[in-house]
């Protein structure tokens, strides 16, 4: 019983960092319909960013925090202004293509610089484990939990009440429409790339808590099991990515302790093509488009 | 308040407008009317900024706006209900409103123009929260035209707002958008269904393949032998 609560738990964990992840997918994607594959190589650049900021300027935690987040907002939105915004009007596998060739970049860039040898990551947290009832529970789980939901309930009612979430929503179904709105469509895509990327950000910190290892390709693997979050809940749908990811990082957790490690990343993929087979749209992804 | 001249737009190596030129009058009801493929539409997108055009001018309220970006014509009083309705079907009646009113800043003036929609369209004020995807044809386009009017247009520029509709609700659509010219906005009102628009219409235009081939005042187009011939099949 105890084991399984503790991997509960930390599939919980690993689910929340997923999830942040996977909302950036699911959120360009609603709104350009694009497949942001440099999305994972965010979570990279925050991790040097860390790194660098750490080691160089010997600044404080909190600061770093800080700076992580607002290095990969601008990343982000210098990727979709340089690479992606050009592409809008072309066929959607150039802008594929694209955001492969950025992701490709991104990691190129940082061997260059930083060398293939793994750097740690430049912060731990020593905070004694939470004990609840028979659980010890690890401050840094908590905490990835805890911010995580909170991001998640935030990001919710920015959507649903906010006026930059509205044009969001609005752009995302009908571009010509929003613009007869007064909607300012390059902004909007601009905030979602903005918003997304802030998500990664968070999420870099908290999966440099979890995983201290920081490498040029430290994002592939975080990024493709968001992505696949993200189709899994059903692309395009906020709601969808956060119950993606938080199925993949249960699932995951849940099969290394009962089958095998080496198979959990199978059961993982197994998940995502029963109920696409199901439901290709995802759990939580609308069947059929409204009537016009 | 509009004045459009020798407009020409194309879509790759087709000429869809060739040289148009017409103007609507502060308080008018213009119409446009033409058949399928026309260009009804694109002139429509065009003066919304929606599709650039070749060569031309566009002047609304006396000042050039063909350089203004589509999602600041709004804020200038140029509002289109486009062809097909296209209300955001995933967000309830009254989010849509509020999509309708998106540029305006005050509040309070908003509050009553909800009001003011639901007098012209009662029918919306029981579905407020209602996904607009869930609601009949005729239903959107009220709301479409709600949306509309929420952005206080000087001009309202409305394409096709029969299209699709049962005769009663064409009947009843055209009277709300009379009453709503009655009100003070001008309307540029763009239809297939000739015999409606230039009932209600004080000028209307004929588009041809991207001419204007005639104009003048709609009692008189409605005598016309030829337009009676190519548009009001008597
Ligand atoms: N995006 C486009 N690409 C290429 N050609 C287009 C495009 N949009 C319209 N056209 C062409 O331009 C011409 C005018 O089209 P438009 O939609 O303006 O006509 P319309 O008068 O509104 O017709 P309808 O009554 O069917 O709505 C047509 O020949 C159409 O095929
Ligand atoms: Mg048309």
């Amino acid at each position: 019983m105890t084991l399984f609560l503790n991997q509960l738990i930390n599939g919980l964990h690993v689910g929340s960092i997923y999830a942040l992840i996977a909302l950036g997918y699911t959120m360009v994607y609603g709104i350009v319909r694009l497949i942001n594959f440099a999305h994972g190589d965010i979570l990279m650049v925050g991790a040097y960013t860390a790194v660098v900021l750490t080691t160089m300027l010997g600044l404080p935690f909190p600061v770093v925090v800080v700076l992580v987040i607002l290095v990969c907002v601008l990343f982000g939105v210098l990727i979709e202004r340089i690479a992606y915004k050009p592409l809008r009007s072309s066929p959607r596998i150039s802008s594929l293509i694209t955001a492969i060739g950025v992701s490709m970049l991104l990691q190129n860039l940082a061997l260059l610089i930083f060398t293939p040898t793994p750097k740690p990551y430049p912060f731990s947290l020593n905070i004694p484990p939470l004990s609840i009832g028979g659980l010890q529970i690890g401050f840094t789980t908590v905490l990835t939990i805890v911010v995580s939901a909170a991001l998640m309930i935030l990001l919710q009612v920015l959507v649903a009440k906010s006026r930059a979430g509205k044009s969001m929503r609005a752009v995302s179904e009908d571009y010509d429409a929003a613009q007869l709105m007064g909607i300012n469509v390059n902004t909007t895509i601009t905030f979602t790339f903005a918003i997304g990327c802030a998500l990664a950000g968070i999420g870099s910190v908290l999966y440099g808590l979890a995983y201290p290892t920081v490498s040029p390709t430290l994002g592939s693997l975080p990024g493709l099991k968001a992505f696949i979050a993200a189709v899994l809940g059903g692309i395009g749908i906020i709601p969808g990515a956060m119950l993606g990811g938080l199925i993949m990082g249960l699932a995951e957790s849940l099969t290394k302790a009962y089958i095998s490690s080496r198979l959990s990343d199978a059961v993982v993929y197994g998940i995502l093509i029963v109920v696409l087979l199901f439901k290709p749209s995802g759990l939580l992804g609308r069947r059929t488009r409204e009537k016009v | 308040m509009l004045k459009v001249d020798q407009l020409n737009l194309y879509y790759g190596a087709i000429h869809a407008l060739h040289d148009i030129s017409f103007h609507v009058n502060e308080g008018e009801i213009v119409t446009l009317i033409g058949a399928n493929g026309a260009g009804k539409t694109s002139i429509l997108y065009a003066l919304s900024g929606l599709i650039p055009c070749k060569s031309g001018e566009i002047a609304f309220d006396g000042q050039d706006i063909r350089k203004v970006p589509a999602h600041q014509l709004v804020t200038l009083g140029l509002v289109q209900v486009p062809e097909g309705r296209r209300v955001f079907s995933r967000m309830t009646v009254m989010e849509n409103l509020e999509m309708g009113a998106f540029t305006r800043k005050d509040r309070q003036e908003v509050d009553r123009d909800f009001y003011m929609v639901f007098d012209h369209f009662p029918r919306l004020k029981e579905r407020r929260r209602q996904a607009a995807g869930t609601l009949s044809g005729g239903e959107q386009q009220m709301l479409a035209m709600g949306r509309a009017l929420m952005a206080r247009p000087k001009l309202m520029m409305m394409d096709e707002p029969s299209m699709g509709l049962s005769p009663i609700l064409v009947q009843e659509i055209f009277a709300i958008i009379r009453g709503i010219n009655a009100d003070g906005t001008t309307v540029l009102l763009v239809e297939q269904n000739a015999n409606m628009a230039l009932s209600i219409a004080h000028r209307a235009y004929v588009l041809e393949t991207g001419d204007i081939v005639k104009d003048g005042p709609a009692s008189a187009l409605l005598q016309d032998e030829d337009v009676k011939k190519a548009y009001l099949g008597t």
